[in-house]
């Protein structure tokens, strides 16, 4: 009998990255501290050692910032295109040059593994700012009129789940079109944030065309209810979107949501089984399934559950859960301490409900925050599990008898962002993604992302696409 | 004496499913011309009969989302040609309701006549324009295209009663939306005879619903509706807009805030259907031609 | 008659139409994603004592190599010597799987190699082509045998396969497995690269199953196209599956290609994250290889030393 092939531990070094023990916030060029002088603490969510203390902005700060962006607007937008493209490619090019230091960042404040933040996250942050580059000088070309102009001071806010991909996709396209920004990142991740003030820096951007303010969601709050904020920008939790919706009510910001879902799989029985249980898993698994447009509900073909679910757990069986920084860690840690916590509470709820609850044999490191990959079967539309959004490698598995059906259970939730189809059939496919009431559509694939490719949602996953030329419309005049 | 024959009144209705229902609350409201003479006794609409038409809405709407774009585009054309067969009946409704000349109101009738066969036209080209093909990077096909995000509530302009109203609701079902419309407040004859025309177009019924009434009073369960997808606040002041866009926001419907129009006739451009359309990105691989990489 | 034990799919060979129809319900398989994560497991990184234990199973599952016109005996018994000790310096460095020569090398190749577990895998039925009579390709097969040849490694026919003559494919894989007796292990070489589709390769992976395959093997090593991460993990997948539904275990084997250690620990890790580690020892797992050998010895030596080793101090044959 063979010994096991045990992979040894591969941890990417660390020391790649420099982290100060604390950062200001980043108004008009400079760091300053916050006006109450108050700090926060960021941790490695995989181990709770704290990275470093940050800056908390209260809402004079957020005021400073805003002015800082408002005299910075002039200039920015009167700046050629042809020129704002130039440091939009200088941005991409320091991003690629500084992408290691970046992953690894990234991995610490947020706990996703390195193999994400390498292969998934910087990549497509360097594409995001190298794909809206280009159209800075090319605007008049984008469908919206001769001559579209910027709308000012964008607010935005952004989530933890891909804190540095999220800034790309807020920022990218807010300077392109010549608008400057006042941008909060998450209150657990600020880090790779601050590290970007210091790529403007590098890059030469001029000051308070860039501003980022870290805090909690009172800087979020005072950053979107700010009188001279012209647009808002928004992802995360569908909750704060519509609080975010009834704070601009009524004034002309022009506001742009990108919230939750509750995307469907779905699984024909003429599937490419294979690859079919490959985009289950990258579809769940992915970042911990803390993804807004996560496959969190899997609609399986009643006639072909018992094989493709014993795929699955043999599948899952093998992800390795662990050091983040590990090159060979699949699932890293959750979030944080509160993320967790609202993860076991609805998976317990899954339970009490009735549904079958399995996980791999895992271990679970002590330190940080964890949380095994986790199926349940014998869920139905009435499951909570089923219903609301859990942000965390929770699977729930449905059946369905005919594609009527399969479109009738993906569609019957009130988000609509993502949907993944598989089957063979490539006439199934078009009418089924005709059906679907939802902004992505992932045939015989899942959870693929490009700065081309329009993403946002239906219903009550917000609205507004990021990325591609639709993209622009939501930082332009029109 | 003999000439002056007495003219037969119209019993002005809604139009709700492709029915002409009197208001669920047998209410009615008078309307007046410009110069306070009595038109026609208008329904008064109520919530419940918010909500019949909702209900209409959303179950045409699988249909004519569905139906190709083509379809919708004979339509819509028929219905401008129904409207030109009625063209002098809108003029004199619309002389009344806005107590304009005879020529001047013509002028409003032609624009809006006109109108609907530019939308007619938009059917099935806005997916050529405003959708399209993504170069990701990658061994994908993907492509974006519009749809139309569902029900729509129209809070149609209140002082231009036909023009107006047909260049807000014209764009929502061009694209395949339903509507709820509230007509004019003061002047919603035009509304409500627009739906005899829709009635005989081969519109399917409950593609547009037209509501008269207080638009305050139908808008606010409209805006606060969960089975309603957007809202046009055409029709709103501004403590009205911004109240309703609060209620909007409780099933985050997509809002089209009201802006200033000086001149109904000008062209419209696509921002009205872009306003009421979903994009929708499908992915699908492409790969190889065969496992040993096809190198051409 | 086929000397493969009844199990849970013998019927599906009852006829033509019967097999026919059970290939073609076999699952798609969508090539992109097939290749992503093949791609994916690519990227594991196997470092210190995983490598060294991965270099160590590597060179114990090489099938030594030499398919050459202007073979003759000196290279035979030269690649005989090395294939039992393959670091002359160092005699803790494991004997690789076999030597893989044609038929008529395969006494040579015995002597080369008596008294070590080094086995002599000989190629046959008109390798590489296989477009022969069918009793010409037997007996090549018996020829191999009769010399000594533990392992046999055909060809099948993939014209007959491509025109969906499955079971002409078929009756000629048991009949050469019947050729083979009782103690040589048959290995069938598909030629992916030419089979094209990878749905053609999961069908034919079946097939060759079915039809009493000991291991599956992607090619002859004599295409543009031979051995590649994506079409050994599809292969993986089907012996996986073949033995969740019938309990029989088959080996596979890709060849041609793979020439690095990088290279081979990356098939080591589809092995391990697919089929599992059962399939991670050589009487189940090959590489058809003759280059890579040396390659394995500098890395072995390197992870010994710490230094860089260069290829003055392998051997050379």
């Amino acid at each position: 009998m063979a010994p096991v092939f045990d992979y040894a531990p591969a941890p990417e070094s660390r020391s790649v990255v420099d982290i100060a023990p604390s950062y200001g916030l980043f108004i008009d060029g400079e760091f300053t501290e916050a006006a109450g002088g108050k700090v926060f603490k960021t941790v490695s969510p995989s181990t709770e050692e704290v990275l470093s203390e940050v800056a908390e902005a209260s809402e004079e700060d957020v005021d400073r910032a805003v002015r800082a962006a408002r005299k910075a607007f002039e200039k920015w937008s009167a700046l050629p295109g042809s020129e704002r493209a130039k440091y939009l490619f200088r941005i991409a090019r320091i991003i690629q040059e500084r992408s290691r230091e970046l992953a690894v960042l990234e991995t610490l404040d947020n706990g996703k593994p390195i193999r994400e933040t390498r292969d998934a996250d910087l990549p497509l942050v360097a594409a995001h700012f190298f794909y809206y580059a280009g159209w800075a000088d090319k605007l008049e070309h984008a469908g919206y009129g001769a001559n579209p102009r910027p709308l000012g001071v964008a607010g935005q806010v952004i989530p933890w789940n891909f804190p540095l991909l999220m800034l790309a996709w807020k920022i990218a396209p807010a300077l392109a079109t010549g608008n400057t920004v006042v941008l909060k990142p998450a209150e657990t991740t600020p880090l790779s944030a601050l590290f970007f003030a210091d790529i403007c820096r590098q890059a030469g951007l001029p000051k308070g065309v860039v501003n980022i303010v870290t805090g909690d969601g009172r800087a979020g709050a005072a950053l979107v209810a700010h009188p001279d904020v012209n647009k808002v920008a928004f992802t995360g939790s569908t909750a704060v979107g519509k609080e975010i919706a009834r704070t601009v009510a009524g004034t002309r910001k022009k506001l742009t949501l990108e919230l939750g879902g509750k995307g469907a799989n779905i699984v024909f029985d003429d599937a490419p089984i294979d690859q079919a249980v490959e985009g289950i898993v990258n579809g769940i698994f992915f970042n911990q399934g803390q993804v807004c447009c996560a496959g969190s509900r899997l609609l399986v073909q009643e006639s072909i559950h018992d094989e493709l679910l014993d795929s699955l757990k043999r599948r899952l069986s093998t992800l390795r859960l662990g050091d983040p920084l590990d090159k060979n860690t699949d699932i890293g840690a959750i979030n944080s301490a509160e993320q967790l916590a609202r993860i076991t509470s609805l998976a317990e709820q899954g339970e009490a409900e009735g549904a079958e609850r399995w996980s791999p044999a895992c271990e679970l490191p002590e330190n940080g925050f964890w949380f095994a990959p986790t199926l349940f079967t014998n869920v139905t539309q009435a499951h909570t599990i089923a219903r609301d959004e859990i942000f965390g490698p929770v699977l729930s598995v449905l059946t369905f008898r005919t594609p009527d059906e399969a479109v009738a259970k993906a569609n019957n939730t009130p988000y609509g962002l993502s949907a993944g189809i598989w089957t063979e059939k490539g006439s199934r496919i078009l009418a089924v993604a005709n059906k679907l009431r939802a902004g992505v559509i992932w045939s015989n694939t899942f959870n693929k992302f490009d700065p081309t490719s329009p993403f946002g949602g239906y219903k009550e996953s917000g609205f507004g696409r990021e990325g591609g030329r639709h993209g622009l419309e939501a930082y332009l005049d029109v | 004496m003999s000439d002056a024959r007495l003219s037969v009144l119209k019993t002005y209705k809604l139009y709700v499913g492709g029915k002409f229902p009197r208001s669920e609350s047998g209410r009615v409201y008078e309307v007046t011309d410009s110069k306070q003479s009595w038109l026609a006794n208008a329904p008064l609409s109520s919530r419940k009969d918010a909500r019949d038409a909702v209900v209409a809405a959303r179950k045409a709407f699988g249909g004519w989302s569905g139906a190709t774009a083509y379809n919708r585009g004979q339509i819509l054309y028929r219905v401008a040609e129904m409207l030109e067969g009625r063209r002098d009946q809108y003029v004199r409704e619309v002389a009344a309701a806005e107590g304009l000349s005879k020529s001047k109101a013509a002028e409003q009738v032609d624009a809006a006549i006109d109108r609907w066969v530019w939308y007619a036209g938009w059917t099935d080209k806005i997916a050529q324009v405003v959708g399209g093909g993504n170069p990701v990077a990658g061994p994908f096909f993907n492509l974006s295209s519009p749809e139309p995000t569902g029900v729509v509530a129209v809070l149609a302009p209140q002082e231009s009663s036909f023009l107006g109203l047909v260049s807000v609701v014209a764009p929502v079902i061009a694209t395949g939306n339903t509507a709820v419309v509230i007509a004019s407040e003061k002047a919603p004859l035009p509304a409500l005879s627009l739906g005899e025309v829709l009635a005989t177009s081969d519109l399917p019924g409950g593609v547009v619903n037209i509501l008269s009434g207080r638009t305050a009073e139908i808008a606010a369960p409209l805006a606060a509706h969960q089975d309603v997808n957007a809202i046009d606040l055409a029709g709103a002041d501004e403590a009205l807009a911004k109240e309703l866009e609060i209620a909007a926001a409780d099933n985050l419907k997509r809002v089209l805030r009201p802006q200033p129009v000086d001149d109904w006739a000008a062209a419209p451009g696509t921002d009205r259907m872009t306003a009421f359309l979903e994009t929708k990105t499908v992915w699908h691989p492409t790969g190889s031609l065969g496992a040993s990489g096809s190198a051409y | 008659m086929p000397t493969t034990a009844p199990h849970a799919l013998s019927d599906v060979t009852a006829s033509d139409s019967t097999l026919r129809r059970f290939l073609h319900g076999l699952p798609g398989v969508d090539a992109v994603g097939l290749e992503a994560r093949a791609a994916s497991l690519g990227t594991r990184s196997i470092k210190t004592t995983a490598k060294a234990y991965a270099i160590d199973l590597a060179i114990s599952m090489v099938d030594l190599t030499t398919l050459e016109g202007a073979d003759t005996p000196g290279k035979v018994r030269a690649l005989g010597a090395k294939a039992v000790r393959p670091d002359p310096t160092d005699r803790s460095t494991p004997s690789t799987a076999a030597v893989c020569v044609y038929p008529d090398m395969v006494a040579t190749a015995k002597e080369a190699v008596a008294g070590s577990t080094v086995k002599v895998a000989s190629v046959a039925t008109a390798f590489p082509a296989g477009r022969a009579p069918i009793a010409v390709k037997l007996a090549d097969v018996r020829e191999a045998v009769a010399a000594g040849a533990d392992e046999i490694d055909m060809v099948i026919d993939r014209g007959a396969f491509l025109a969906g003559n499955y079971s002409k494919v078929y009756d000629e894989i048991t009949a050469v497995k019947e050729a083979c007796g009782t103690d040589a292990r048959l290995k069938v070489i598909f030629e992916t690269g030419e089979l094209s589709t990878y749905d053609n390769i999961r069908r034919a992976s079946w097939l060759g199953m079915l039809a009493g395959a000991d291991f599956i093997k992607t090619s002859t090593g004599k295409v543009a196209v031979n051995a590649t991460p994506a079409n050994t993990l599809l292969m993986l997948e089907a012996v996986r599956d073949f033995r969740a539904q019938t309990g029989i275990q088959v080996g596979v084997k890709p060849a041609g290609g793979i020439r690095t250690s990088k290279d081979a620990i990356k098939f080591l890790v589809l092995v391990n994250e697919t089929a599992g580690e059962d399939w991670l020892d050589n009487h189940w797992f090959r590489f058809g290889a003759s280059s890579l050998l040396n390659d394995l010895l500098l890395q072995r030596q390197k992870l010994a030393t710490g230094r860089y080793s260069g290829p003055d101090y392998v051997t050379v044959d």
